[in-house]
């Protein structure tokens, strides 16, 4: 397992298409390209969906050119979630265009310590409740989000259960 | 004490006043907490508490082989099993670059949408209770519990199934199913006619649900809102003809639009999609190809390593999977994307200035399943 998560190996999980992209992803890749021109990125795939990543505190002015910019149109947020790596935080969030009918996905890593990430709820208010389960399961610090409250778990509770370091399957059945 | 006097009395202010609603509620459909502050009766903020059922679903899927993962996903909406295991079981179909058979795909699509038209008898009924109509409840549970009937059938469960596989499904249908079907769907659709006449022109069910709790098509997509919600607002979008899964797009269907994005446009979002729901079932049965239901036929896999995305519509709206894999036989991880939780967020916004009488019918309209808000 050790080698399978090396941090030069796991970097790679996705980043090579294994299907041949559509026209359409394509078509959105260039796209994407031209549009985010002003950023620093990097542009991939994620099996047949066309992927960027980008450093995090580019996150929130690349999201809003993502949501206004008319040639994209990325209106829904679908997902926001993190990854964790063991050696550092991945976000990963899905946004949906619901007139052109295509699927960008956004990727930013974050060191394992003291992770921090600008919150992306000025853009879309429904990355709020997904903000607020991943700060509690992952301890990631949303900056800017108005509530970070636990949402999920009890007030009290200590640990961050969704990283891989959490003792889960220690327990025994009852 | 002294009686108060006239003085006191001029004292007095107007103040909000917090009021707890749930989690016990009969009509929050779960264990589903909500403080509501309210100005006399209107209601000022909400502020909703979830995790009651929270049993850490996402975690426990990466401790799981990915055939046990199915029986994770029949829990999470429990009134839309089907449906559930289905995208969980296309997620591992991409990264596996695996393809269904067809029948089996068929198989798939006439029980999902089985499973969908029992899903909104059950929100009739509900959303019935909520405003106060029992009867239909009690007929559109008759017809929720004849498609059960058929899945026990199929599947050997009302509920959990555990019967679509990864590249495929369980066994074939019964011997008995051509039959069993072909009585059922005439019965359903005289059922589905029923609850329709029973509830939706029903005049108090009008005066309780028509411009209450109304959103916009922007802000209900701002909120993440989807399914039925979304196209209440008037905006025909459906994953299943935008980007069609599992042969959905060699099926004739329409997509229901309302106008208002108000309750009772939610509520007959369902009602219409019943009946489209029908026709599917009845093309799939007809067009059924045979040929072998499962590609692989073996369950412990070794997907390559590697991530997807799919999407899926159920019967409360859009739902995603995300799977990242290592290349062993567990998920590294598994994220959903669950309808309901998106819809709920858009609960605060829907009852801003609504009144407290209110409160449960807009709750109720949204049609939520509080062990997939939790997971």
């Amino acid at each position: 397992m050790a080698e399978a998560h090396s941090p030069r190996e796991s970097r790679h999980v996705g980043t090579e298409a294994i299907v041949p992209l559509s026209e359409k992803a394509q078509a959105l890749q260039t796209l994407v390209k031209e549009a985010f021109a002003e950023f620093s990125h990097e542009v991939g795939a994620s099996l047949d969906l066309v992927q960027v990543t980008v450093a995090p505190d580019m996150l929130v002015p690349l999201c809003q050119t993502a949501k206004d910019d008319p040639r994209l149109d990325f209106k829904l947020i679908l997902l926001l979630t993190a990854v964790d790596y063991k050696d550092r935080f991945q976000m990963v969030y899905h946004l949906q265009s619901l007139t052109r009918e295509w699927t960008l996905v956004v990727k930013a890593d974050l060191p394992y310590e003291d992770p921090h990430v600008p919150s992306v709820t000025s853009v879309w208010r429904g990355a709020d409740w997904y903000e607020r389960e991943m700060h509690e399961l992952f301890g990631v610090v949303f900056d800017g989000h108005p509530n970070l409250a636990p949402l999920l778990l009890w007030e009290g509770f200590e640990g961050y259960p969704g990283r891989k370091s959490y003792p889960f399957y220690d327990y025994q059945e009852w | 004490m002294a009686e108060p006097t006239r003085q006191d009395l001029d004292e007095l202010e107007t103040v909000e006043i917090k009021v707890n609603m749930g989690p016990q509620h009969p009509s929050t459909h779960g264990v589903f907490r909500m403080v509501l502050t309210i100005d006399g009766e209107k209601i000022v903020d909400c502020v909703p508490h979830i995790g009651y059922l929270h049993r850490g679903s996402e975690k426990v899927a990466e401790g799981e082989q990915f055939h046990q993962v199915v029986t994770l996903f029949d829990r999470l909406d429990y009134l839309a099993n089907f449906n559930n295991e289905l995208v969980y079981c296309m997620a591992v179909e991409k990264v596996m670059g695996l393809q269904a058979p067809e029948r089996a795909q068929y198989i798939r699509v006439l029980l999902s949408e089985l499973q969908r038209i029992a899903s909104h008898f059950l929100l009739v009924s509900s959303f019935g209770l909520d405003t106060g109509a029992l009867t239909p409840g009690l007929y559109a549970f008759r017809g929720r519990e004849r498609i059960l009937m058929l899945f026990e059938a199929v599947s050997g469960a009302r509920m959990m199934h555990n019967y679509f596989h990864i590249g495929g499904v369980k066994d074939d249908l019964p011997e008995d199913f051509d039959k069993r079907l072909g009585e059922l769907l005439p019965i359903l659709k005289f059922d589905i006619e029923e609850c329709d006449k029973l509830l939706s022109f029903n005049e108090v069910f009008l005066a309780r649900t028509r411009g209450v709790g109304v959103i916009d098509t922007a802000t209900a997509i701002d909120y993440g809102m989807t399914g039925c919600g979304l196209r209440a607002t008037g905006l025909a979008y459906d994953v299943r003809k935008a980007q069609p899964y599992s042969s959905y797009e060699k099926f004739d269907f329409d997509i229901p639009t309302g106008q208002h994005g108000d309750c009772w446009d939610r509520y007959w979002m369902r009602v219409q999609e019943m009946y489209q729901s029908l026709r599917i079932v009845e093309q799939a049965w007809k067009q059924m190809p045979k040929g072998p239901v499962n590609a692989i036929g073996r369950r412990l896999l070794r997907p390559p390593k590697g991530e997807a995305y799919v999407r899926a519509e159920n019967p409360r709206g859009e739902i995603g999977v995300y799977l990242v894999t290592d290349g062993t036989d567990k998920p590294y991880r598994l994220k959903v994307r669950p309808p309901s939780y998106c819809n709920l967020v858009a609960l605060q916004h829907m009852l801003k200035n609504q009144y407290l009488a209110d409160c449960v019918v807009i709750f109720g309209s949204l049609d939520i399943v509080l062990g997939e808000v939790d997971r």
